[in-house]
């Protein structure tokens, strides 16, 4: 549609002078990297190396799936995992296409940007010596005020005008170019703003209890799940927060209708301050966001060993993937019956306690299933354990899974099940006892950092606008030629000879159908001396195509 | 109003294929004309591409256009192929089938009307706009296709019969939604609630409106390219009464131009919001990879076409891929994999 070569031209060629072949062999490759039909072959590539990214699991998005593919498929996984195919986006061959495709890009829009400067300093060139072989051609009563006056006209339409003696050229539409331009370059500036973000970007994930108990400070450790670009320093943004609060709405078939999240944050030493959040309306920190992902309920389990000491924890059972919020859960108390006389600790005397929190739990059993996300009959499902736990020592309370190795080897034993409403408990069969207290709401939280996205939105701004100014704006010209009284037209012989006359051509430099409506107008406002302008056809302008002619 | 919303689709349904046997009916009785369209129209694009500078590539091809649709408008009269009888005869069919092609419009008004009133209604039940799943997806995507190709018509009439293609491509996409993807109403899941919700999801319903539209001609411009070369061959011979080649090109392209800037910006807005919703502006989601590779492709296409040495024919198949591409999205996607967008439901 344009007259875009297939490459770019490359003006600084020496002549004849026989050069370094290998700066030739570079010169070449360049050149061959910067057409437009590498762009495409690039662009087509790109595209199909998107495509396994979709069909394959892929660990940024979701790795369990990653783990349930090696299970079903061990002897293809590992061969996949060496050629990237689980990180597909970040791989070598995908990575390779658009630094490649990127490389091109900038290679063609550099000398592109050179000329379109240039283009836009420069005046309109001059009016070609046989105008009726433009596309567009008439001959008009000249205005009163001669080439000035055409000048004018032009000029109060927006076009760029150069005056050369009788002659006037005008040219319209540099915003294509420029919004091309704008386009392309906001493309180069989303890939930086990418590579920011994945730089000094950082993102945790971890589960938030309500509660005095469940304040989190945003440190390292504190996240079950962390991930730190390669330019991010040891020191997050210090913030401390608690969830005072949340509030989840259900309808009666348990799709839920909203969240809310109220929490009190002290920010880097800041006084406490109350905040709320949920989805789609994230909370925004200095330095930090945090995302509401997912909410649950933690039961609150109390066990009073055999010296009678009791130790209490709020347990978040993790959601079975149900509608109802069925939650899964393990309560472990390893530092049970320690003796307090003298502090030694029997490690197989160690308790767990694992189950199913049923918010809403049917009238009749099996009691696997909630029937609704509220807690309309709240009911704990219990198995106790009691043995080695396979725990060391200090790690901290939060597992989510018995070690199945203890139990098979016969160091942890299942000594029965029970359930539990709320107030209830269950004495074992050595006198030790468990209560189930109550239950506090807990939710999954995602706090993040990247530096990248004010860029990403800017070049997204750059990018639609460009786009709509490069697809939408047609580059076109004219030019007007005065011819003194009495010459006539040479074309018909025509009959307004004694009169001046004046000559106007357009030429539309890209794909333009209406171009010779604009023409006609144009040419009818020309002749007018810009008097009648915009009533435009009135004066019956003999302005013509050149195919109609032919 | 929920079950009046889904008579007013099964209702729609007939009315679009009604419309489709029309269209075919004015397909069949259109035999005498087409000859002498396909001749001229072919020698003006061939004068024209060895005349002018590619500037002037548009306008010629419009005027081939509306040339087609002169020679159309002619050729009842004109035209008899030997053993077709007399001309009066000819006329007669040409009569018919030039009221078949209005009867076809018209059922196609009537049945965009009662799509329209489809989706106002599943609205109103539902009380917010009706995008929340895949069925309502399908029904507005395929109205927007429906109301662009009537105003397509308004400024073009002579692209009428490429409504045989349109009207059977509305057929098959409302009754899948129908029968395969219908799902009764229910409010909104709290991810989706936001006004995000609104621009994200309008602008790329429209623009896959618009790229369905799209690929229409650009599957009629393959079929009339090959039959203007003298292909006489199957899918070739049914492009004997489509407008010529050139026209169809162009009209592939307008719309694509139009529809891309508006895909584009519905994606980012959908990065804003993924933003907000889930931490992220991209992750890759599946979703997320098909618009990214349906934009890709569609970058191809217009590049494609700025690039001389590009065939035209190379062109219009991007254009069909990437209209497959947007197609895998909306149905592939939410079947085979799944994605943050899930709840999209089926
Ligand atoms: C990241 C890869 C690229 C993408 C996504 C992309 C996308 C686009 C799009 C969507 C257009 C259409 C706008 C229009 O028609 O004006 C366009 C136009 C254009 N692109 Fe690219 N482009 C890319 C790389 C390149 C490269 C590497 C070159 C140079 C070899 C290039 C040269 C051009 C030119 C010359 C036009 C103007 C065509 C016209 O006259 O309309 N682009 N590009």
């Amino acid at each position: 549609m344009t007259r875009v070569d297939d490459r770019p031209v490359t003006p600084a060629e020496a002549p004849r002078r026989r050069s370094n072949p290998l700066l030739a062999l570079l010169r070449n490759s360049w050149r061959q990297l910067t057409s437009m039909r590498t762009a495409l072959v690039l662009l087509f590539l790109l595209a199909v190396a998107a495509i396994p990214g979709s069909v394959l699991p892929q660990r940024g998005v979701n790795p369990e799936d990653v783990r349930d593919f090696y299970a079903a498929n061990p002897e293809l996984a590992p061969v996949l995992d060496r050629i990237g195919a689980f990180e597909a986006f970040s791989s070598v061959w995908f990575s390779a296409i658009y630094l490649l495709l990127f490389t091109s890009l900038i290679g063609c829009i550099t000398p592109r940007l050179r000329d379109h400067v240039r283009a836009l300093r420069a005046r309109p060139p001059a009016v070609p010596k046989r105008l009726e072989r433009l596309p567009q051609h008439a001959v008009v009563p000249a205005p009163e005020g001669g080439a000035a006056a055409v000048a004018e006209t032009l000029r109060r339409r927006r076009w760029r005008v150069a005056v050369r003696g009788d002659e006037v050229s005008a040219e319209k539409g540099y915003l294509k170019e420029t919004g091309n331009l704008i386009f392309h370059t906001s493309m180069v500036l989303v890939l930086i703003g990418v590579a920011l973000g994945s730089w000094y970007g950082w993102h945790g994930n971890r589960l938030l209890v309500a509660g005095p108990d469940g304040v989190f400070c945003n440190t390292r450790q504190q996240y079950a799940e962390v991930k730190l670009g390669p330019r991010v320093g040891d020191n997050l943004p210090r913030f401390c927060m608690q969830l005072d609060e949340f509030d989840a709405q259900f309808l009666p078939n348990g799709q839920a209708s909203s969240f809310n999240a109220k929490v009190t944050v002290d920010e880097d030493g800041g006084a406490p301050r109350q905040a709320e959040f949920s989805v789609n309306a994230p909370l925004r920190l200095d330095g930090a966001n945090v995302y509401l992902l997912g909410h649950g309920y933690a039961p609150v389990i109390r066990y009073t060993d055999r010296f009678g000491r009791s130790q209490t924890s709020a347990v978040p059972f993790l959601s079975t993937g149900d509608i109802g919020l069925t939650g899964e859960g393990l309560a472990a108390f390893p530092d049970a019956n320690v003796d307090p006389a003298s502090g030694e600790r029997n490690p197989d005397l160690q308790v767990a306690f694992s189950g199913l929190y049923l918010p809403t739990a049917p009238q009749e059993p099996p009691f696997t299933r909630s029937e609704h996300p509220t807690e309309q009959n709240p009911l704990l499902d219990l198995i106790a354990y009691r043995g080695n736990l396979g725990l060391d020592a200090g790690i901290p309370g939060s597992i989510y899974q018995l070690d199945e190795r203890q139990l098979r080897n016969g160091r942890l034993t299942e000594i029965g099940a029970k359930q539990l409403r709320v107030g209830e408990s269950w004495t074992l069969d050595d006198g030790t006892r468990v209560e189930f207290v109550g239950t506090e709401r807990y939710i999954v939280l995602s706090v993040r950092h990247d530096p990248g996205t004010m860029l990403l939105l800017v070049s997204s701004i750059g990018l639609v606008l460009g786009l709509m100014g490069s697809l939408f704006v047609r580059r076109r010209r004219v030019f007007v030629r005065l011819r003194p009284a009495g010459q006539g037209d040479p074309g018909s012989g025509s009959p307004t000879s004694g009169s001046s006359l004046v000559e106007v051509a357009g030429l539309p430099r890209t794909e333009h159908p209406g171009f010779a409506a604009e023409f006609a107008q144009l040419v009818a406002a020309v002749s007018a001396g810009g008097r009648s302008g915009d009533a435009g056809t009135d004066q019956g302008a003999p302005a013509r195509s050149r195919e109609g002619a032919e | 109003m929920s079950v009046l919303s889904d008579q007013l689709v099964s209702i729609a349904t007939m009315v679009y294929l009604l419309a489709m046997i029309s269209h075919a009916v004015e397909y069949a009785l259109g035999a005498s004309r087409a000859k002498q369209v396909a001749a001229p129209s072919r020698e003006l694009v061939g004068a024209a591409v060895g005349a002018a500078s590619s500037g002037a590539v548009v306008d010629r091809s419009e005027d081939a256009g509306d040339l087609a649709s002169g020679t159309s408008a002619a050729g009842g009269a004109v035209g008899t192929e030997p053993g077709t009888g007399s001309p009066s005869r000819a006329d007669r069919t040409a009569r018919r089938a030039e009221l078949g092609g209005r009867i076809a419009v018209g059922l196609t008004v009537l049945a965009a009307a009662l799509h329209l009133a489809a989706l106002v209604t599943r609205g109103l039940a539902a009380d917010r706009m009706p995008w929340g799943n895949m069925y309502e997806f399908v029904l507005t995507v395929s109205f927007i296709g429906v109301a662009a190709w009537l105003a397509v018509l308004v400024k073009w009439p002579y692209l009428r019969r490429l409504g045989l293609f349109l009207t059977l491509v509305m057929v098959l996409l409302v009754a899948t939604a129908e029968l395969v993807l219908y799902t009764p109403i229910v409010p909104l899941v709290p991810a989706l609630n936001s006004y995000w919700f609104i621009v994200h999801v309008s602008t790329v319903v429209f623009s896959s409106g618009l790229f369905l539209l799209g690929a229409v001609p650009a599957v009629a411009y393959l079929m009339r390219a090959g039959y203007e070369d003298g292909k006489r061959s199957f899918p070739y011979t049914l492009a004997k009464r489509l407008p010529v080649a050139a026209g169809l090109e162009r009209l592939t392209f307008v719309l694509h131009a139009f529809s891309f800037p508006i895909f584009t910006f519905g994606v980012i807005a959908g990065a804003i919001w993924a933003e907000a919703a889930w931490g992220r502006p991209w992750g890759w989601d599946p979703k997320e990879t098909w618009a990214f590779i349906s934009w890709v492709i569609y970058a191809g296409y217009l590049h494609a076409r700025a690039t001389p040495s590009v065939r035209r024919n190379v062109t219009a198949w991007l254009a069909i891929l990437g209209f497959l591409t947007v197609m895998m999205n909306l149905f592939g996607v939410n079947i085979f994999f799944e994605g943050l967008h899930s709840y999209a439901g089926l």
